[in-house]
């Protein structure tokens, strides 16, 4: 793997900024150039959350990823996997947690959430890896290590050694925090492949 | 001077942070900016460097001027905002360009093409034309570092401001940034009183205008031979002139083809222009937003292709720019899927939402302002019918006043955030109150700047260094303007405000309501032990008075006739609403709502 685009969505609140932080700084651990692209301000306020992280081993231009381009997603919530569509492609590989949340409309009743939406990616031959990461979460003790969890499953499909992203986990999380979120991080690792 | 940065490490900086970085190592004394995405960050992560004296001030326009004092007292000074804080720092601005600096002038100014968190999309190049100042655009982090440093260096030798224009794409966007060298300041701070140059009376003005007309002329002579304007010569049947992240935009999609990048896109270098154009077969000129260059480089008589294949709204990408000189879309790609839309909103607890669902309530037109409270004119609360810039509402609520003269009383409102106001409404109340209005004018008071990520401002009672301040009273600061009805309400008590509403958008004279409670993402709020609240799902009737709010944290579950009898409910309850304790913090502004007790106070946590 020479270069990939890899890309983070759910709601905001999921961690999904921290998950692509720790995959940056494991890709740039590892030696390869890499840019990622955030949105914040008005549009971080409980809505959908995105991120695009492009690496290479040569330099990389654009910091964002192109329609149909992404290899793997990342996506903290089911609708959230199925809103991206259009950056995907038959062969993308979509890791993605079976947890529901409901936008505006549906916790209103105006809309319902969307049966068996994951049907839309298998549908189109996309390779999909659900997560119960909320299950891994519970199982370690903490509920906010949901984040860290799917970047352990992530490590699985990228080319950086076990040993590469423990580094970075350790580096960049206060200690308080640091055991439970390397225990979610290897039940991620063991619920990937 | 320059000392060595033994610190070689590679960092992985935002725009932002960058440019932090870069305002520090280009010994920069004095920062002064309002936040405005997506700027904010670039002061928030200066004020962590102590040696460097950091302010948010209360609006663009004092930021800019405190900025070009610092310069005239002999330091290098930084002001930052977004580009629409430009429009209202213009005047400075224009003016500056005048009277030139002493200690080097930058001012970074953040574009939003695509609009994420802006009500336009404004191209902020015309602002360096207009002005006759150049204009430097980085296209990532790392140069975004590296053309702060040469804007500094281009402000003290050409003794002019610099304009350096990022975007949503550089102030956001991650990548390696390497520490470099700290520029020793060459100037000493002091006093030096020159009139010729720094008092703009029209005698002295005329003069330096022609100063100005041979500083431009040097400058474009400089341009031609300046670095970071770079040919990159590679198959010429393809060319593209092109700066900032457009230029990677266009490198990405047609990686063999040559390129002219623009690091100085005003003024522009005509002589290199014309001899890029020589070279290769087909011109392209690569720009979101405005023809800036293409117009420049048609009026130079050369002959490309800009708008009449770039789109000129919103922001590019390389398949936007690949498609529309190629017309091939790249990688196929999948039709989007129609899902229920997943807005912002406003957070489970927003002191906001308890006045707006009473703004929505009293059915009055709401002249709106911006900051997280403009989500009010979304649905369920649908209650904000005008927004159009910072501190506007009042303005606008007095015009349409004077308007409609009594057929309009009791008819409309203005509202706006504390921040907002202190940046451009307090100007506007005064005019209520001289030009004898009757509008009422509602100060949402979360005791900070919240949209932008909770930015002390001078109402908060502290600065960005962190220290204590002032905090601004309002209801004394409004009899002072004249104001004689000011009312202050907690509107987390949605019955208390609905009364006090009512009374005073009912009067005859300029009135206040200020709203005061935190913003629950402050720090003391976040800290507050919070007792959320629960459903008792055996009560609730399904009415859905408490969906009115719109809160994240009240969510509807449908049932079916033969769930709903399972449950003991009435066949034709379609659902009942039950609370995320996870999510509630315990407003109360559902309790007050709900005429069955289906909601109760629950546990601590």
């Amino acid at each position: 793997m020479n270069q990939g685009n890899i890309h983070f969505c759910g709601v905001g609140g999921q961690g999904i900024l921290l998950a692509s932080e720790l995959t940056a700084h494991a890709l740039l651990a590892a030696g390869f150039d890499a840019k990622k692209s955030e949105v914040h301000g008005m549009a971080q306020r409980g809505g959908s959350v995105e991120a695009h992280l492009r690496f290479g081993t040569t330099k990389v231009y654009s910091p964002l990823i192109e329609p149909g381009a992404v290899d793997i997603m990342l996506a903290f919530e089911m609708m959230e996997a199925v809103r991206y569509l259009p950056l995907l492609n038959a062969k993308s590989t979509v890791i993605v947690n079976t947890q529901k949340i409901a936008p505006p409309a549906v916790a209103t009743g105006k809309m319902t959430y969307p049966d068996e939406c994951l049907n839309e990616l298998t549908s189109r031959a996309i390779t999909v890896i659900p997560v119960d990461a909320f299950a891994i979460a519970r199982k370690v003790g903490n509920l906010k290590a949901v984040n860290v969890a799917l970047v352990g499953v992530l490590s699985r499909y990228l080319p950086m050694d076990e040993a590469t992203w423990v580094e970075v986990i350790k580096k960049r999380l206060p200690a308080k925090i640091l055991e439970v979120n390397l225990q979610a991080f290897q039940e991620g690792r063991k619920a990937g492949k | 001077m320059t000392q060595k940065n033994t610190d070689a490490e590679k960092l992985w900086f935002s725009g932002n942070e960058a440019l932090a970085l870069g305002a520090f190592e280009a010994s920069v004394q004095v920062a002064s900016g309002y936040p405005g995405t997506p700027s904010t960050e670039i002061l928030e992560n200066l004020s962590t460097y102590k040696s460097v004296y950091s302010e948010w001030a209360p609006n663009e326009k004092v930021a800019l001027e405190v900025a070009i004092g610092a310069s005239f007292a002999g330091v290098r000074a930084l002001s930052t905002m977004k580009h629409v804080g430009l429009n209202v720092a213009a005047d400075p601005l224009f003016t500056a360009s005048y009277t030139g600096v002493r200690g080097g002038l930058v001012i970074v100014v953040a574009d939003d093409p695509s609009m994420y968190s802006s009500q336009n999309e404004q191209d902020s190049r015309n602002y360096a034309y207009a002005a006759k100042l150049p204009m430097l655009e980085p296209a990532d982090p790392s140069e975004a570092k590296d053309f702060l440093k040469l804007a500094y260096r281009l402000s003290e030798q050409f003794d002019t401001p610099v304009l350096l224009r990022s975007c949503t794409r550089v102030a956001h966007v991650k990548g390696v940034v390497t520490r470099g060298e700290i520029e020793k300041p060459t100037l000493t701070p002091g006093l030096e009183k020159n009139p010729a140059k720094l008092v703009m009376l029209p005698a002295h003005a005329r003069g330096r205008r022609i100063a100005i007309g041979e500083r431009q002329r040097n400058l474009a002579e400089f341009g031609e031979t300046l670095a970071e304007n770079r040919l990159e010569m590679g198959d010429r049947k393809k060319g593209f002139i092109a700066a900032g992240t457009s230029y990677l935009y266009a490198k990405e999609a047609f990686p063999e083809a040559s390129f002219l990048k623009i690091g100085m896109v005003n003024p522009l270098p005509e002589k290199l222009i014309r001899d890029f154009a020589s070279q290769v077969d087909t011109l392209y000129i690569i720009e979101d937003l405005d023809p800036f260059i293409e117009m420049r480089v048609k009026a130079m008589g050369i002959a490309c292709h800009g708008k009449d294949l770039i789109p000129a709204i919103g922001e590019l990408s390389a398949s936007v720019v690949r498609k529309a000189i190629t017309g091939e879309a790249g990688t196929a790609a999948f039709a989007p899927v129609d899902l229920p839309p997943r807005p912002p909103n406003m957070c489970a607890g927003c002191p906001h939402r308890g006045l707006f669902y009473n703004l929505n309530r009293l059915k009055v037109f709401v002249s709106g302002d911006i900051g997280c409270y403009t989500l009010g004119a979304l649905p369920p609360l649908s209650a904000m019918d005008t927004c159009v810039c910072m501190g506007a509402s009042i303005g606008i609520a007095h015009g349409m006043a004077k308007a409609l003269g009594a057929e309009g009383l009791g008819k409309a409102v203005a509202v706006i955030g504390d921040s907002t106001f202190i940046h451009s409404g307090i100007n506007s109340l005064i005019n209520t109150v001289y030009n004898k209005s009757y509008s009422t004018v509602i100060i949402l008071d979360n005791r900070i700047t919240g949209m932008t990520g909770q930015q002390p401002n001078p109402a908060s009672g502290s600065t960005i260094m962190g220290e204590p301040a002032n905090a601004i009273d309002f209801p004394e600061l409004c009899r002072a303007i004249g104001v004689k009805h000011v009312r202050t309400v907690n509107p987390h008590d949605i019955e208390a405000t609905y009364a006090v509403l009512q009374e005073e958008i009912e009067r005859d004279e300029p009135s206040v309501v200020i709203t005061r409670f935190p913003c629950v993402l402050t720090p003391a709020e976040k800290k507050r032990p919070k007792i959320s609240f629960t459903s008792i799902t055996e009560k609730c009737t399904g009415c859905t008075m408490c969906l009115r709010l719109g809160c994240p944290a009240i969510n509807w579950v449908p049932l079916s006739p033969e769930e709903a009898k399972g449950m003991g409910k009435k066949e034709k309850q379609k659902g009942y609403a039950l609370i995320n304790e996870t999510t509630c913090i315990g407003c109360g502004q559902c309790l007050s709502l709900c005429k069955f007790e289906a909601i109760s106070c629950g546990e601590g946590k």
